[in-house]
C-alpha cells in the first residue's frame, strides 16, 4: 500500500510538472501584451515599456518560468499584473464561491441521479423507465446556460424568491449565501444529475444479470433487496468514475453559469484574466484546477476499494 | 408550517417596505470590472467609472454638459504669455486616511504622473509641464513649456487627480482620495462598495452608501435590473431592451452621448489605402444611417469627422463622405482598384462587430472584398494598434477631445501630414475660444478632406435606470459614474 502510493505521488509530482511547462508555453504563445491592454489607444511608447518593466515582463521566457515554476513549489503563486495583488490571495476570494457551488451542485446531482437511477432499473422496461429515460435525455439535451435563464425569469423576475444573481459573500451567513448558489446550483446539477441517473441505471442492469444476483435470489431475497444489497453496492464503479469527472468539470467549468449569475468564481476570474492578458492570474489558476483534478482522481481511486475490496487487493 | 411561511412573507415585507422608506443607497451595474482602483495608473475606463469625482478628486473637473468645473483648485490666474498657472487650492481639505491635501500632494501627483518612469495612460496630458513649485500650503504653481489654453481641460481628467505619496502604493487595491465618497471594500468579481466621507470638504452628498456591481452577461444585466437587483444601469449592455425599459414604468431609459468617435479605422499606409482615391471611395460606400440602425438599434449620431457633434466648435463634414455608391465605383475605377480585396479586423464591442458585417457588405456594394477577423482586444492592441498589420478596423475613441492622435505620424492610422500638425502647435498657443474654434474647425476639415478613416457615429450612452432616480448623468463627457448629485426622489 506505501509502495502504491509513493509510485501515485511521484506520478503526480510529474503530471503537475509536465502540466506547469505546457500551461506556461501555451501562455507564451498567445498574442497580447498585458501592460499595453492596461494603458489603452492614448499610452505613450516609454509608458508601456516602463510598465512592462514593472510588472517584470522583460526577462527571457525561460527565466520567467523558472520564477514562476520556483514560486509555485513556496506555495507563491505571484502578483497578479491588472489587479496588483497576489494571486493566492485571488484564487482564495474566488475559491469561496466556486468550491461550494461545485460541491452543492455535485449534492444535488446525487440526490436526483442515485433515487432515479435505482427506479429506472428497478423498474426496467416498464412506464416509469420510459419515463425516466426520456426526462433524462432532455435533461442532457438542455443547454445548461438557457436553463439558467429560464429559472432566473422565472424565479427571479417574475416571482422574486431569488435574486437574479451575484454573491453576497460567506459573512453575510451561511443562509444567504446558500441561497445565492441555489439557482445556478441548480443549473449545474441537471444535466449532471441526468447523465449520473443514465449511468446508474445501465450500471445497475449489468450487474442485475450477473450470477450472484441470481444466487442471492434464489436464496430468497426479494428483487428489491437483491438490488439494494448486491448490486447496487457493485454498480457503483462507474458511478463513482463519472463522479469524478463531474466534479472536476463542474470546478472548472462553470464559466458560462458563473457569467449567467455574475458570480465571482473561479470561471469568471480565469475569463476575465484571459481577455486583460493577466497572464500570471490564467497560469495560476490553470495550475491549481490541474492540481484539483489530479488530487479527486486519486480519491476516486481510492473511493473505488472501498467500493470494491478486490481492487484493494489487486493493488 | 403554513404558519411560519406567513411568517416569513411578512418579515420580508417589513424589511422591503422599511427599505422603500428611506432609501439613500444606491446599486449600480457596470458590464467591466475595474482591473484596479487607481486613475493614474491604467486606461481602463471602468476605474474612472467608479473612482472619479466619487472618490478622487483633480484640480478641476467635468462638469455633467462637459465644461470645466473648478475642483480641488478653488481658482486660478494665468499669466500674460500664457504660460504660468497659479492655481489656489481650497482650504481644510483632507485625504480619507486623515491626512491633509495641500500644494505638496499637488506637485507630487503632477511629477510622478510627468516622471520618466510614469505609467500614466494619458502621459501626454502632463508633457507641457515644465515645472511644478508648491509656493504655501494653497498655492501651486505650474510652469508650462508652451502657453496652453486647454491645460485646465488636462487636469480634469480622472488621469491627473490628486493622490497622497503616503497612500499611492495602496491606491490600486484601497483607493485614498479627496472625494465625498470614500471606499468600503472591493469584492474582487463582484463588487466595489463606496460610503458618504464625513470630512468632506465640499457639498456633501445624499447618499449615504453606493454598490457597483458587475455584471457583464447581457442577459444577466437584463434580469438584474428586472429584479430590481441593480438600480441603475449607466452603460446598458442590452440595448435590444431598451424598447421593454421603456414600456416599464419602473424605469427611465437615458439616453445620452459620448465622447467616442467610432471609425472605421483606415490604415493611410497600407499598399491601395495609401491613394486617396480609394479612401474617398471607402467613405462614399457607407452608409452611416443603416449602420447605427443595424449595429447600434437606432442609437447614435452620424458623424462626418473626428469630432463629437455635442461639442461647440463641432462642423458638421457630412456632405464630404455622403452616401454615393456611383461615385465611389467611379473613383476606385480611377484609381485602378476594381476587384479590391481589404481585411477588416474587428475587436470585441458590438459597435464593431456588428458594424463590421454591415460595413463589408457595403463595401461589396461597390466592389470591394473584405476578408474579415474576429480579434480580441489584446490581440488587437498587438496587432492593430501597435503593429499596425491592418488595412481597416472599427474602434471607438472614447477619450475627449482627441483629434490631436492626427498629429502622431506614428499612430495607427499611420496619417502623416505636417499641415495638420502645424494646425495642433497652433491650436496648443491659442487661448481665445473664438480662435480656438477656427482651428479646430480646419483640423476637422483637413482629416474629413483628407479621408484619413470612415467616420460612422458618435457612440451613444444609453441607460437604465429605476424611475425615482434623480441625478445621474445624461451624457458623458468623461468616463464616469459621478454620484455627487444623486438621490431618491421620494
Amino acid at each position: 500500500m506505501i509502495r502504491y502510493l509513493a509510485r501515485r505521488l511521484l506520478s503526480l509530482a510529474l503530471s503537475l510538472i509536465a502540466a506547469s511547462i505546457v500551461i506556461f508555453a501555451v501562455i507564451e504563445i498567445i498574442p497580447g501584451d498585458p501592460a499595453a491592454y492596461m494603458l489603452g489607444l492614448n499610452a505613450s511608447p516609454e509608458a508601456v515599456a516602463a510598465l512592462r518593466d514593472q510588472l517584470g515582463l522583460n526577462g527571457t521566457a525561460f527565466s520567467r518560468y523558472l520564477d514562476w515554476a520556483g514560486g509555485l513549489l513556496q506555495g507563491d503563486f505571484g502578483q497578479s499584473y491588472t489587479y496588483r495583488v497576489p494571486v493566492a490571495e485571488l484564487i482564495g476570494e474566488r475559491i469561496q464561491v466556486s468550491l461550494p457551488l461545485a460541491a452543492y451542485a455535485l449534492v444535488l446531482t446525487v440526490l436526483i441521479a442515485f433515487p432515479v437511477g435505482l427506479i429506472a432499473a428497478a423498474r426496467r422496461g416498464r412506464p416509469a423507465d420510459w419515463g425516466i429515460m426520456a426526462a433524462t435525455q432532455l435533461g442532457i439535451a438542455i443547454p445548461n446556460f438557457w436553463f439558467a435563464m429560464l429559472l432566473v425569469l422565472l424565479f427571479a423576475v417574475k416571482l422574486h424568491w431569488f435574486s437574479a444573481g451575484g454573491f453576497p459573500g460567506w459573512e453575510g451567513g451561511l443562509a444567504a449565501g446558500l441561497k445565492a448558489l441555489t439557482l445556478p446550483a441548480i443549473a449545474l446539477a441537471l444535466p449532471q444529475a441526468s447523465i449520473l441517473a443514465r449511468v446508474m441505471r445501465s450500471s445497475l442492469i449489468d450487474t442485475l444479470h450477473q450470477d450472484y444476483i441470481r444466487t442471492a435470489r434464489a436464496k430468497g431475497l426479494t428483487r428489491r433487496q437483491a438490488l439494494l444489497r448486491h448490486a447496487l453496492r457493485n454498480g457503483l464503479i462507474p458511478v463513482l468514475t463519472i463522479m469524478g469527472l463531474q466534479f472536476s468539470f463542474l470546478l472548472a467549468g462553470a464559466i458560462i453559469i458563473e457569467n449567467v449569475f455574475f458570480l465571482p468564481g473561479l470561471g469568471r476570474l480565469i475569463f476575465q484574466a484571459i481577455t486583460q492578458r493577466d497572464l500570471i492570474v490564467v497560469e495560476g489558476v490553470v495550475m491549481l484546477l490541474v492540481f484539483a483534478v489530479i488530487v479527486v482522481n486519486f480519491m476516486v481511486d481510492i473511493a473505488y476499494g472501498a467500493a470494491d475490496p478486490r481492487l484493494r487487493r489487486r493493488r | 408550517m403554513l404558519n411560519r411561511l406567513k411568517l416569513a412573507i411578512a418579515a420580508l415585507a417589513l424589511s422591503a417596505s422599511a427599505a422603500l422608506a428611506a432609501k439613500d443607497t444606491i446599486t449600480l451595474g457596470m458590464v467591466l470590472e475595474p482591473p484596479n482602483l487607481d486613475p493614474t495608473a491604467g486606461a481602463a475606463a471602468a476605474i474612472d467609472e467608479v473612482v472619479y469625482a466619487n472618490i478622487f478628486e483633480g484640480l478641476t473637473r467635468f462638469a455633467p454638459d462637459g465644461s470645466i468645473l473648478p475642483a480641488l483648485a478653488e481658482s486660478w490666474e494665468i499669466s500674460d504669455d500664457g504660460k504660468v498657472y497659479t492655481f489656489t487650492l481650497h482650504g481644510g481639505v483632507k485625504f480619507h486616511d486623515g491626512t491633509e491635501m495641500d500644494a505638496t500632494d499637488v506637485k507630487f501627483s503632477l511629477d510622478r504622473a510627468r516622471a520618466p518612469d510614469s505609467t500614466n495612460a494619458q502621459k501626454a496630458l502632463f508633457a507641457g509641464i515644465e515645472s511644478v513649485e508648491a509656493l504655501d500650503p494653497r498655492t501651486v504653481r505650474v510652469t508650462l513649456k508652451n502657453p496652453d489654453g486647454l491645460f485646465p481641460f488636462k487636469m480634469a481628467w480622472g488621469d491627473a487627480v490628486i493622490v497622497a505619496p503616503e497612500s499611492i502604493d495602496k491606491d490600486a487595491t484601497h483607493p485614498i482620495g479627496t472625494g465625498p465618497f470614500r471606499f468600503v471594500k472591493w469584492v474582487k468579481g463582484d463588487r466595489v462598495e463606496i460610503e458618504k466621507n464625513p470630512d468632506y470638504w465640499g457639498t456633501p452628498v445624499k447618499l449615504s452608501h453606493a454598490t457597483f456591481k458587475f455584471i457583464s452577461d447581457p442577459n444577466a444585466a437584463f434580469a438584474a435590473m428586472m429584479a430590481g437587483d441593480v438600480d441603475a444601469f449607466p452603460n446598458f449592455p442590452a440595448p435590444e431592451t431598451l424598447e421593454q425599459f421603456k414600456a416599464d414604468p419602473r424605469f427611465r431609459v437615458i439616453v445620452g452621448s459620448t465622447e467616442g468617435e467610432t471609425i472605421l479605422s483606415t490604415n493611410n499606409k497600407a499598399g491601395p489605402l495609401a491613394d486617396i482615391r480609394v479612401r474617398e471611395a471607402i467613405a462614399h460606400a457607407i452608409n452611416r444611417q443603416e449602420i447605427i440602425d443595424g449595429a447600434m438599434f437606432g442609437y447614435g449620431t452620424p458623424i462626418g469627422t473626428h469630432f463629437a457633434p455635442h461639442n461647440p466648435a463641432y462642423v458638421d463634414l457630412r456632405a464630404l463622405s455622403k452616401y454615393d455608391p456611383e461615385l465611389s465605383k467611379k473613383l476606385l475605377k480611377e484609381a485602378g482598384q476594381e476587384g479590391l480585396r481589404l481585411r477588416l479586423m474587428l475587436p470585441p464591442p458590438t459597435y464593431a462587430r456588428r458594424g463590421g458585417e454591415i460595413v463589408a457588405s457595403q463595401l461589396r456594394a461597390v466592389g470591394i472584398e473584405t476578408e474579415i477577423t474576429n480579434l480580441e482586444w489584446a490581440q488587437w492592441l498587438e496587432q492593430v494598434f501597435k503593429g499596425k498589420d491592418y488595412d481597416l478596423t472599427i474602434v471607438s475613441h472614447t477619450e475627449p477631445m482627441d483629434i490631436g492622435i492626427y498629429a502622431r505620424p506614428d499612430y495607427y492610422f499611420q496619417y502623416d501630414n505636417p499641415a495638420f500638425r502645424d494646425l495642433m502647435d497652433q491650436l496648443n498657443l491659442a487661448t481665445d475660444p473664438t480662435k480656438r474654434a477656427a482651428i479646430l474647425g480646419a483640423a476637422q476639415a483637413m482629416i474629413a478632406r483628407d479621408y484619413v478613416n470612415g467616420y460612422l457615429f458618435q457612440l451613444a450612452k444609453t441607460g437604465v435606470a429605476n424611475a425615482k432616480i434623480r441625478g445621474l448623468w445624461e451624457n458623458a463627457p468623461t468616463q464616469a459614474n459621478d454620484l455627487t448629485g444623486v438621490y431618491w426622489e421620494e
